[in-house]
């Protein structure tokens, strides 16, 4: 695994939006003129934010109805997990199985992901490394797939509009639950992977 | 060994996952450069000419229009019709409370494809004749800071799952609106991707 040089050692460092490779002490990129960082600054600090966060709004989104639905005459109000149960008991084991990854596995694997990244960050563990890296990149992947339960709410809503017969209305859960995806989208975007690999190194700033 | 750098950074490529540096090779057609430090794709080899880019999103514009402008789910319930496009699906969460979500639909699922899709166009047809177009680091920025906010893909998923959710309830149609969807999500997987940042050393845009 050694042998292969880091960017610091020449000097050099990497403009995120357009891949110019940059002096080490420049602050602007000179091709593209977006701000240049050796690493993004306060990625800890900003992650754990957004993380947690994200983790806040999660517990509303979960508890708090998504949709309401009038379906002659009779009324009710389904939360993320009773739409997944409703579908499970209606026979339709594929579309449960599908929102709920969205909407339950895959929020869950990015808190878990997102927390271990930045407990081993913080502790400068050499553990698993190249997994880690893996792993994040496998994250930033699928999280915003989470969106899909949003999406399908705001389409059914605006299709089921038959007034006296049967309506469906959005619930304040799914603004709940569309903030935990920008949130933990945020928390993806300001961590810093290269700071698994400063582990091997002193302190890079 | 590596020589040391100097101002040409085009000889180099660093790793953006683990700050890994190479000395940049040629790629033939299909192969591609992975990281050895961390696994990561370094970079790929191009598959679409310029001219091919440039059609393409020229297809994906008109291709935005019809998803837009057409309906892409169509419900009968009794006699009764309802139809849903693209931007009526938005106006549902704008709703009261909730009106903040409809913005982040709004931006995933039609505005962001949008700008994404225009400023392509700017760029390439452009690049086509030679031409570094006017305010091209603005747009090739923001090319870069709208692809994870676009969500295409996710939509179509959702249109999917939205069908087949009303389907026990009600008459079911896809709509004209669903098929150009379809279309337009590869085209953006095509046009859209990081590949795009190509055009900075094709172009020769000069570091200042």
């Amino acid at each position: 695994m050694n042998g292969i040089p880091y960017a610091r050692e020449y000097k050099i460092t990497l403009c995120h939006v357009c891949s110019y490779v940059c002096a080490e002490e420049a602050h602007e990129c000179p091709r593209c003129n977006s701000p240049v960082h050796r690493r993004k600054p306060n990625s800890l600090t900003r992650t754990w934010a957004f993380l947690i966060a994200g983790l806040i709004f999660y517990i509303p989104a979960n508890l708090l109805p998504v949709m309401y639905t009038t379906m002659l005459g009779s009324s009710s109000e389904n939360t993320i997990m009773s739409g997944v149960i409703e579908f499970a008991e209606s026979g339709s084991w594929d579309i449960a199985i599908l929102i709920f990854i969205a909407s339950v596995v895959v929020p869950c694997i990015k808190f878990l992901v997102l927390g271990l990244m930045l407990v081993t960050c913080q502790r400068r563990s050499t553990w698993a490394m190249r997994e880690r890296s893996r792993l994040f990149r496998f994250i930033e992947l699928i999280g915003y797939w989470s969106m899909l339960d949003v999406l399908v709410v705001a389409l059914v809503a605006a299709l089921v509009q038959f007034r006296g017969l049967s309506t469906i209305e959005p619930r304040l859960g799914i603004l709940f639950f569309g903030l935990v995806v920008v949130m933990t989208m945020l928390a993806a975007m300001t961590f810093d992977p290269r700071l698994i690999w400063d582990a091997e190194v002193e302190d890079v700033r | 060994m590596i020589a040391e750098p100097h101002s040409h950074g085009d000889q180099w490529i660093i790793c953006e996952h683990c700050d890994s540096v190479y000395e940049s090779m040629p790629l033939n057609k299909g192969e591609a450069a992975y990281c050895l430090r961390c696994a990561a794709i370094l970079r790929r080899s191009h598959r679409l000419t310029l001219e091919q880019l440039l059609a393409l999103s020229i297809a994906a514009c008109i291709l935005f229009i019809f998803a837009n402008v057409f309906p892409v789910i169509t419900i009968s319930m009794q006699g009764l019709h309802n139809e849903v496009t693209l931007w009526g699906s938005v106006q549902a969460l704008a709703q009261g409370q909730i009106t903040l979500i409809a913005l982040v639909a709004g931006l995933a699922i039609i505005l962001a494809p949008a700008l994404q899709i225009a400023l392509l166009f700017w760029v390439l047809a452009h690049a086509h004749r030679g031409e570094i177009a006017p305010g091209f680091k603005m747009c090739m920025r923001t090319l870069e800071h709208l692809r994870p906010w676009s969500m295409l893909e996710v939509c179509l998923l959702g249109i999917l799952v939205a069908i087949v959710k009303l389907a026990g309830m009600l008459d079911v149609h896809a709509g004209v609106g669903l098929w150009a969807m379809a279309m337009l999500m590869v085209l953006i997987l095509l046009i859209a991707g990081k590949d795009i940042r190509r055009l900075w050393d094709e172009l020769g845009v000069q570091p200042e």
